[in-house]
């Protein structure tokens, strides 16, 4: 519960009407897409502008009260849990694109504009904004660029991070500060831009934010290669990149995927088929033609058993259907759906996808591998249900031991999803006690009293991932202040 | 107000009645907040978003909050249209859990005198009956003719009336005697050589309010080939029931439909009424655990189709030609049609097929109107705000001429145009009112 002081100057600075304590809006900001997680905000604020954004951040840092930032809450990490309760910020405000400028190709914006409506602003005026999370039709600006996220046209354009060139930020003393500008070049002094992107709310509030565009490419070309062998598709990957082609989707499918998939969409793929690579090339018609022809030739060399090359805009359709659909297809087996992010270098992927088959064959679990195969980023889903107690333990060993093997391979816990409450846990075995170090001095620098969202990134105690509790979901009840479980 | 009590006995029903699976089958991702009409009109507010709506329902199946008035709101407010479903991608069945929830809440209320007594009235009284639907329309359709009416509009009566409701006594369709109600046909034989048998679902507000509409489908069904069986102990199709809360009722009313319908050899049931059709196809669903209905009910449902997806079927436009004098038409989708009867390409093709005219796609012609059954008379507020949005999108078109599928949909769109002053050069109209202008013979 807010002491009555700090309710009193909520209210004062946004007015009563965007500050609510009632238990059903807190309770529907209780939670976000990460499964079986949920706890109780003290109240929800909604600012007009930066400067009560800042108002806010000055009286919860005075009380020692906890602030989440929230976009649409679509992370996967636990990331907008209020574990800790305190006050939650929406930014259903502060969602104006601010800007558009064509001389320096670049778009600025609120934290709350969702970002299809960016690359749809964009694409207006024949520029383009790459980063594409599957989510995008209802993140966040604020939100991704919070996570740092990623999509699938990561290989060839990289990602939210390499778009974001300069921002308003409001410190956790309430500070409002600027970092970069409408520049390609700036060494004015640490690259604070980059610092706050992947922040994950922890450091700091983001108010607004000015985005690099690039020039919309000419055409696409979309095809499909089918694969009895998952090291014929995975050499297929090395193989494209080695001949110097840098497609802009090259998407992979794993066995127990593409029967998950089959078996929902009926689009006619052999179930019997190892793996499925989706693969598309961007640009000028003469790249276009010619790199397609290549990644033909490769394909054919590596032994794909079937090449189909789409030759208009529904053929395209259909043939990225399977990849489309393949979370769809997942999430209706069961009730409870965990979608994870490890992440290898690319020349790792058949190796990875082995082990987490072997894991998952070990552990008795299905669990499915999608994903982004250009950048090595895989998506090892695992349907289950969050009921069946016995199970989440295994989901819970399983996991564990796909991280271990994703950092053994010189990859990573999470290539997109961010850490927030999940995986916590496992980020010393990505950064050892001295990266974490350095990232505690920089939150502790900061944040001295802990208010930007906490108990995120830094794992409090030897705590699980998939279920804080070994009985169910955790339920922070906000009167007795502690973990209830509820089921 | 709901009582401690009434609380009590609501929390303990949605522990027992609501899908557990269903409610966890929600991811939380929030694929469906851009598809809902009140996430965008509430100003973004989760609560009345289709994420949030489930969240409270599970909350309050596992204790956490008390189904208290803010709970109630949220529920309220949801308009059943179900375009969240459309892009779920957990393949989540909202509709479902939407009216179990509202039946538990309404069936452990007491409502306060008069509320209780208009439920009463309307929901075991009025609409299960279709001679008294026929009468009680048949009163409005004396108060047009009688004068009455233009006496009530000249006294300025009607002022009285909140404004929504007063624009809706001005758009009601002139409505048939009540003789000519009813003294409905039973059987209609095909024009030129037969395609299909098929019976005709003929609706209880469409029979009386929407007589017209009924005629022009039967006669454009008989162009199509179709020999038609109208059977006469047929009745309304519930959905106002489950919508608001009476799964009881409308159970009943299922069951005398599925009997009337059995045993007529038909092809098809053809419904020109989205929001009808759309809850004929849910009786399988209804009746799941009912040993001796629900196979009946699975034949019922697999021959429901609406009357320009059979239309398409048969090539009518094609068989038919179609024409009007020169002017912009566009469609306004019903819900009920789009998102659960999966009909949308075939009304835009058979528009698309008139002579003459020019078909313009209208602006989120997918997004509710804000009509949904009774809601624009119970949430008038909110509804006038979707009501707003979507006369932008229709003006913008500049079409002479809105077409709907839904009688309800029909209403809002005369009203909207009623509302922006728009009545000289716009209208609303029903899709096979349209088609019966344009057939030439
Ligand atoms: C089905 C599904 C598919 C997904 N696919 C992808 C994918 O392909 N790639 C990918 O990278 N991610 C994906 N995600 C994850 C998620 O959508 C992204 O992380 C997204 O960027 C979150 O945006 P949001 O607006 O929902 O942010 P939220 O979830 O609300 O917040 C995310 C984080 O940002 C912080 N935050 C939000 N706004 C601000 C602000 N203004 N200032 C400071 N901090 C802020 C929050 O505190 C939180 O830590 C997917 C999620 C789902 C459910
Ligand atoms: S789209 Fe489906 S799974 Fe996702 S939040 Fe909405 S109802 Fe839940
Ligand atoms: S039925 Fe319509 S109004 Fe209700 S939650 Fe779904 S999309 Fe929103």
């Amino acid at each position: 519960m807010l002491s009555k002081v700090v309710k009193e100057k909520l209210v004062a600075i946004v007015s009563k009407e965007n500050f609510d304590d009632a238990k059903t809006e807190r309770l529907v900001y209780s939670y976000d897409s990460t499964p079986n997680l949920q706890s109780m905000p003290d109240a929800v604020v909604s600012p007009r502008n930066t400067k009560e954004v800042s108002e806010i951040v000055k009286v919860c840092n005075q009380y020692k009260v906890p602030i989440v930032p929230r976009g649409s809450g679509t992370n996967l990490c636990g990331g907008t849990c209020p574990t800790e309760g305190g006050v939650v910020i929406l930014f259903k405000y502060m969602n104006k694109i601010l800007d558009l400028d064509e001389e320096n190709l670049t778009i600025t914006v609120q934290p709350g504009v969702i970002l299809v409506d960016v690359a749809n602003a964009a694409s207006a005026k024949g520029l383009f904004y790459p980063p594409d999370p599957g989510s995008m039709k209802i993140a966040t600006i604020g939100g991704t660029i919070n996570e740092n996220a990623g999509g699938l046209r990561g290989l060839k354009y990289g990602v939210t991070r390499d778009y974001v060139i300069g921002l308003e930020v409001v410190m956790p003393n309430g500070d409002i500060i600027k970092t970069g500008g409408k520049l390609a070049k700036d060494v004015a002094g640490y690259d604070l831009t980059r610092l706050m992107v992947g922040s994950e709310g922890t450091l700091g509030i983001i108010t607004e934010a000015i985005l690099k565009l690039i020039p919309m490419p000419e055409t696409k070309k979309t095809m499909l290669a089918l694969y009895q062998d998952l090291e014929a598709a995975a050499k297929t990957v090395s193989k494209i990149i080695a001949n110097k082609i840098i497609p802009i989707t090259l998407e992979f499918l794993d066995q127990p995927t593409i029967m998950v998939v089959e078996d929902y969409s009926k689009i006619g793929l052999p179930t019997d088929a190892k793996a499925v690579l989706l693969i598309e090339q961007d640009g000028s018609p003469e790249v276009v033609n010619r790199d397609i022809e290549k990644i033909i030739e490769v394909c054919r060399q590596e032994g794909a058993v079937s090449v189909q090359v789409a030759s208009t805009e529904e053929e395209a359709l259909a043939l990225a259907a399977a990849r489309r659909t393949a979370l769809s297809a997942l999430a209706r087996l069961k009730p409870t759906t965990v979608l994870e992010d490890a992440t290898v270098p690319r020349s790792e992927l058949a190796k990875m996808v082995r082990a987490i088959n072997e894991i998952a064959e070990k552990y008795k679990l299905q669990i499915c591998t999608f994903g982004h195969a250009g950048d090595g980023n895989l998506h090892p889903t695992c349907p289950t249900d969050s009921r069946n107690h016995e199970e989440m333990e295994r989901v819970e060993m399983a996991f564990a031991e796909i991280f271990e093997k994703a950092v053994e391979l010189g990859g990573t816990i999470t290539g997109e999803h961010g850490v927030g409450v999940m995986k916590a846990p496992y980020l010393e075995l990505k950064l050892g006690k001295e990266g974490i170090a350095v990232m505690k001095a920089i939150k502790q620098a900061l944040d001295p009293n802990n208010i930007m969202n906490p108990g995120k990134v830094f794992a409090k105690e030897d705590r699980k991932r998939v279920v804080i509790t070994n009985q169910g979901s955790a339920f922070r009840d906000d009167d007795k202040n502690r973990v209830v479980v509820t089921q | 107000m709901t009582t401690v009590k009434e609380k009590e006995m609501i929390q303990e029903q949605f522990k027992v009645r609501m899908n557990e699976d269903e409610l966890l089958n929600c991811m939380r991702c929030g694929f469906c907040l851009p598809a809902c009409p009140t996430y965008i009109e509430s100003g973004y507010k989760e609560s009345h978003s289709p994420r949030g709506r489930i969240a409270l329902m599970k909350a309050v199946v596992d204790g956490l909050i008390e189904p208290d008035e803010d709970f109630e709101r949220s529920l309220n407010l949801c308009l059943g249209c179900v375009a969240c479903e459309t892009v779920c991608p957990s393949g989540v069945k909202y509709g479902h859990m939407l009216e179990e929830a509202r039946d538990i809440v309404s069936q452990n209320k007491k409502y306060s005198l008069p509320t209780s007594i208009v439920r009463k009235t309307v929901f075991e009284g009025l609409f299960p009956h279709p001679n008294r639907m026929k009468n009680v329309t048949g009163l409005i359709g004396f108060y047009q003719r009688s004068g009455l009416q233009s006496i009530a509009r000249k006294i300025g009566f009607l002022g009285i009336l909140p404004e929504h409701l007063a624009l809706m006594e001005k758009v009601l369709p002139e409505v048939a005697t009540v003789k000519e109600m009813k003294n409905r046909p039973v059987h209609v034989e095909p024009i030129g050589k037969q395609t299909h048998r098929v019976a005709f679902f003929s609706g209880c507000l469409m029979d009386s309010m929407f007589m017209k509409t009924n005629d022009a489908t039967i006669k454009l069904l008989q162009l199509a080939g179709c020999e038609i069986v109208i059977p006469e102990d047929q009745t309304c199709c519930g959905a106002l029931h489950g919508h608001y809360g009476e799964k009881g009722g409308s159970k009943d009313l299922a069951k005398r439909n599925i009997k009337a319908f059995e045993d007529l050899n038909v092809d098809f049931i053809i419904t020109n009424a989205g929001g009808c059709g759309a809850f004929l196809l849910g009786y399988d669903h209804m009746l799941k655990n009912d040993p001796i209905w629900s196979e009946r009910a699975k034949k019922f449902t697999e021959k429901i189709q609406d009357v320009s997806e059979i239309l398409v079927s048969v090539n009518f436009h094609k068989r038919v030609r179609l024409e009007l004098s020169s002017q912009i038409i566009t469609y306004q989708d019903s819900c009920h049609l789009r998102n659960v009867m999966k009909t949308a390409s075939a009304p835009r093709l058979l528009l698309q097929s008139i002579k003459g005219a020019e078909y313009v796609e209208m602006k989120d012609a997918d997004r509710c109107c804000g009509s949904a059954g009774i809601y624009n008379i119970i949430e008038s507020e909110m509804s006038m705000k979707m009501l707003d949005y979507k006369m932008e999108q229709a003006k913008d078109t500049q079409a002479a001429t809105i077409v709907t599928a839904n009688p309800g949909c029909l209403l809002q769109m005369k009203v909207g145009i009623e509302k922006e002053g728009l009545s000289n050069k716009m209208r609303g109209i029903h899709i096979v009112d349209l088609l019966l202008e344009a057939v030439k013979q």
